[in-house]
């Protein structure tokens, strides 16, 4: 009893929740704090006030053009997780399909984005569905590669116990190759989408009349240096929250894969 | 004709589009009568995991006949349940669900799981308490620990009542105590249930503690060099390993290894 009243308040706290909070704000305060000491002009970098001062005086359409880019990330981030399934399947359901397609993924994915883009305003003009596009082609390999890789790596024992009693490729496939494959395929989607997000406001930059990206290009133009960072720190904080939603899935959904509670 | 007949056979396994490739068996002969245990020992490489995938239809012969129940092996041999020394449990289904894995996919079972899942059930935890696994089959498989996940590795090679079970060193990776432990429950259920069964194993105490005949095979490619049968009075109770006669008849299988690895 006594034990209880005697720990200070410092360790009653739950440091685990609170450290992302206060590494955030320490961050903001020594950035403010930097700005201040050396004197950096508001145009080279503004100071986190600033920045919140501008998210404030266009907050309306910092908020219309976020949505804007969090529904095209979205749909993007919908085809891929379509798309990069069915890959994925196709591609991990034979080692000959695996070893033919898989040259053919990788440069597809070392190309750059950047260059596509202005191949797809040429097929579908300017507007949200390049940057649909973009958002579903970049975000869509690491999707294809997981879901793969999980079928690719069925223990041969468990494949032979099944194969043995007369199971046929569409069995192993459903009772132990997607299964198998789920915890893959949730981690990935983790990375893709913050991919996503990175491709939509990509194809926003270069072809489009609304969104973040092309917000941030139009205040570049005005030399409205505070609201190019309100509009930076609006996209972190899309992706945390969608990174948290992925993460929350995830759990949610193979939460045996993570028994080991290491990272709990 | 023997249960499980394997007459003069080779298994070579080629690398696509050659005519080379190691050859893992030759001039195999081996014959199992139906409820006979049957222990194959060896040097490490000596090809006995390719008998097992030739006595279940994994694996074709290139050379020679392979008979199962009278029928020659064509395809997958349904009648034949698996253990290995990797119990490959799968995580997300528990343990009962595990043991039921085989009743989903072979015949005629698969047809009647559904409608008579509950049924199923109830086979798969009196299966489970006879290996003394009471209750675990509520319990996820890596919740249990490795000698216990091994006894339901066991109930699931066992639990679609197969005629042959093939065991690939199911006990390599179990201490000393749990291995014994094991020992019994195989012992137990191969008397109560009379299948027929193939061992395959690097430990001679195991092998002569359980099987009517070893076999020791030679160095790659493997075939029989030595059939010897143990006339030790069945049932066993652990304490016969440490007696005189059985001491030697494992003594005389080492002798036979050490000519076999030269």
């Amino acid at each position: 009893m006594t034990a209880t009243v005697e720990r200070s308040w410092a360790s009653r706290l739950d440091w685990v929740k609170l450290a992302p909070w206060l590494c955030t704000a320490g961050l903001f305060i020594f950035w403010e704090i930097a700005v201040w000491i050396f004197d950096v002009p508001y145009y080279i970098l503004p100071s986190p006030t600033r920045i919140a001062h501008a998210a404030w005086e266009f907050g309306p359409g910092l908020w219309r053009n976020s949505l804007q880019t969090l529904w095209t990330t979205l749909a993007g981030f919908g085809l891929a997780i379509v798309f990069g399934l069915a890959l994925g399947l196709f591609i991990g359901w034979d080692k000959r399909i695996y070893a033919g397609l898989y040259p053919l993924m990788i440069g597809f994915n070392s190309i750059p984005k950047v260059a596509v883009v202005p191949i797809l305003v040429l097929w579908f003009g300017a507007g949200w569905v390049p940057a649909v596009l973009t958002a579903f082609l970049i975000s869509f390999f690491p999707i294809v590669v997981n879901v793969a890789t999980g079928l690719a790596t069925i223990e041969p024992e468990m494949e032979d116990v099944l194969r043995a009693l007369g199971a046929k490729k569409m069995d192993i496939m459903t009772k132990v190759g997607i299964p198998r494959s789920l915890p893959y395929f949730f981690g990935s989607l983790k990375v893709a989408i913050t991919l996503a997000f990175i491709g939509s406001v990509l194809s926003e930059t270069i072809a489009a009349n609304s969104g973040v990206g092309h917000m941030m290009l139009t205040a570049q133009a005005n030399f409205e240096v505070p609201l190019v960072f309100a509009c930076l720190i609006a996209l972190a904080i899309e992706g945390i929250g969608m990174y948290a939603l992925m993460a929350w899935v995830e759990m949610r959904m193979t939460g045996w894969a993570h028994r080991s509670g290491f990272n709990r | 004709m023997a249960f499980v007949d394997i007459q003069n056979v080779a298994l070579r396994y080629k690398p696509q589009g050659s005519d080379e490739g190691t050859l893992a068996v030759e001039h195999l002969d081996l014959s199992v009568e139906r409820g006979e245990f049957v222990a194959v020992v060896g040097p490490s490489g000596c090809g006995k995991s390719s008998l097992m995938k030739l006595a279940t239809g994994l694996n074709f012969p290139t050379d020679g006949r392979v008979t199962v129940a009278g029928n020659d092996v064509s395809g997958p041999v349904a009648i034949a349940g698996m253990a290995f020394q990797n119990p490959v449990m799968l995580p997300w289904r528990l343990t009962r669900d595990n043991v039921l894995l085989p009743l989903e996919v072979v015949e005629p079972h698969r047809r009647s799981f559904r409608s008579n899942k509950k049924a199923y059930q109830e086979k798969a935890e009196k299966l489970l308490a006879s290996v003394g696994l009471e209750g675990a089959g509520s319990k996820f498989p890596w919740q249990l620990s490795g000698g216990m996940q091994q006894r339901a590795s066991l109930c699931r090679a066992l639990i679609h009542e197969p005629e042959l079970l093939m065991l690939d060193e199911p006990f390599g990776a179990l201490d000393a105590f749990t291995r014994e432990e094991l020992w019994c429950v195989i012992r137990d259920l191969h008397a109560s249930k009379g299948f027929t069964t193939i061992l395959v194993t690097h430990d001679l105490r195991e092998a002569v503690f359980l099987a009517d005949r070893v076999y020791v095979m030679s160095a790659r490619p493997g075939k029989i060099i030595v059939d010897r049968h143990v006339p030790l009075e069945r049932p066993r109770p652990i304490e016969v390993t440490y007696e005189k006669e059985f001491s030697d008849i494992v003594q005389e299988l080492r002798g036979h290894i050490a000519d076999a690895r030269q």
